[in-house]
């Protein structure tokens, strides 16, 4: 389905990302999926799909420094040509109350999981308005849309993501790219695997569904939203929750 | 091959007012990708469906037209019973069949108000009883009510389609927490100005504002909305539940 596609996939190596690198990849995509730390487990996620014929690269860079992703940006631009899909999926979690909470924890979480995808989208776009095409789809959070305990930063940043989602959206509605957002509940990854066992259990009670996600119910929404067809689909918010929040 | 392989094929899946519009591009999708599809709709729509038929290539015999109201439950019950009766289960329930009657509210009379009601909004709550226990006795089931744009924005003119449409979005959420633990989704689409024969109805300079006003400038298309229930009505979307996808141009965000 998107064969000759370049997609970028930042924090594309490890949980979710991982999942939306191999979906797009094995529908034909070349990614270039982004890791800042896990030298190894970029390596790893890179030969396991190499092994499956899918063509994958591997690039290393901090989202929240601009200068490092135009640098990713135009390394990818210079090896395969083109960039049709950006996947702003690159996320840290630094929790605590607010009270405790100190201005680096909050400046950190905000620099990657909202600047972040504005670095990268701002690395891209002008080669998406040049070809008049593009897919831009974030990755917030249900967190972003109901708040959580000792999550003040994150939630700020994927509710930001809403903001900046559809300002862009409706700044490049006739250029051809579209720019939505993918709000996942509880997913099983590292991040949620991270959560003491006691909370974890208490979450999942909460969810209607009683059970967590999987990587790849996120992944194939985003890949829903990056086909063609998906043009008429702008500034809008995919929830994945199992009906946590609605 | 595992007729159930592409997460769609094989499944008895209910269109009502799957004759023309919006619910007609859903019929020929689902279809066309394998599904059994049982269109409700009223006498008129017996013909409708023939030509829907025969536009499809190699998939007509998966269409089948069944008389029913969705506005008076007895007639959606028995529409339920002669389906399952022929098909020995329901997997998909799509509530898409819908109606009209503008005015502003100064104009609009009681009847016109609870007419659009009845159909847009009560006629899913019947179809989605009739279905329930079936889905649940099976632990599968796929629900997609087709809202509105409007539902969520208002609009001049149609206050009782927009109380429809929004209501439809609590009773989506109701269901889907009602029923998320027995393998039963329940969402909503939520189409912007979509070029069909209700569009056209509008005056033209309406249509014109509605494009003019639309971020990507153009109507949708039928078929665009048909592809975003087919997604929801996938086994694999087994975790989307309660949610309510916009596809409207940017219409409304």
């Amino acid at each position: 389905m998107f064969k000759g596609k370049v997609a970028l996939v930042t924090g594309g190596t490890r949980g979710i990302g991982a999942a939306i690198t191999t979906l797009l990849a094995t529908e034909g995509a070349h990614v270039a999926a982004g890791y800042s730390r896990g030298k190894e487990s970029a390596g790893m996620c890179q030969a396991k799909l190499a092994s499956m014929g899918a063509s994958v690269s591997v690039h290393q860079g901090r989202v929240d420094d601009p200068a490092d992703c135009a640098r990713v940006a135009q390394e990818v631009l210079d090896r395969f040509g083109r960039v049709d899909f950006l996947v702003n999926n690159a996320g840290i979690t630094m929790d605590k109350t607010v009270r405790k909470m100190t201005a680096e924890d909050w400046q950190t979480v905000l620099s990657v999981n909202l600047s972040g995808a504005f670095h990268m989208t701002k690395a891209l776009l002008e080669h998406m308005i040049e070809r008049g095409s593009g897919r831009i789809v974030n990755i917030s959070s249900v967190i972003g849309e109901t708040g959580n305990v000792g999550q003040a930063n994150y939630a700020a940043s994927k509710a930001g993501l809403f903001g900046f989602s559809k300002s862009l959206a409706l700044e490049m509605a006739q250029r051809g790219i579209t720019v939505n957002c993918v709000a996942p509940g509880f997913i099983g990854t590292e991040m949620v695997e991270a959560i003491p066992k006691a909370a974890l259990e208490k979450v999942i009670e909460k969810i209607p569904q009683r059970r967590l996600g999987r990587p790849e119910e996120v992944a194939r929404v985003v890949r829903f939203l990056l086909e063609d067809d998906s043009s008429y689909i702008t500034g809008a918010v995919y929830s994945v929750n199992g009906g946590l929040d609605m | 091959m595992n007729t159930l392989s592409n997460g769609i094929a094989g499944r008895v899946c209910i269109v009502t007012g799957g004759a023309r519009g919006i619910g007609g591009a859903i019929s020929t999708r689902l279809a066309n990708d394998g599904a059994i599809v049982a269109v409700i709709g009223l006498p008129a729509d017996r013909d409708r469906t023939e030509s829907l038929r025969a536009s499809l290539n190699g998939s007509a015999e998966n269409v089948v037209f069944y008389e029913g109201d969705v506005g008076e439950y007895e007639r959606c019950t028995k529409a339920i019973e002669a389906i399952l009766q022929e098909h020995g289960r329901i997997d998909c329930l799509v509530n898409n069949a819908g109606i009209t009657a503008d005015h502003t509210a100064r104009k609009m009379t009681i009847d016109e108000w609870n007419a659009v009601l009845q159909v847009n909004l009560s006629g899913p709550f019947f179809m989605i009883k009739a279905v329930l226990d079936a889905m649940v006795a099976q632990n599968y089931g796929r629900i997609v009510n087709i809202s509105s744009v409007v539902g969520l924005s208002g609009n001049v003119g149609q206050a009782n389609y927009a109380a429809a449409k929004a209501g439809l979005i609590g009773l989506t959420k109701t269901i889907a927490l009602e029923v998320a633990t027995k393998g039963v989704t329940c969402n909503a689409v939520a189409p912007g100005f979509i070029a069909t024969e209700m569009v056209a109805a509008m005056p033209p300079a309406a249509i014109e504002r509605a494009v003019a006003s639309t971020p990507v400038q153009r109507l949708g298309q039928p078929s665009e909305i048909a592809r975003t229930v087919r997604f929801l009505l996938d086994e694999e979307a087994g975790y989307i539940n309660g949610a309510v996808f916009n596809v409207n141009g940017g219409w409304y965000m």
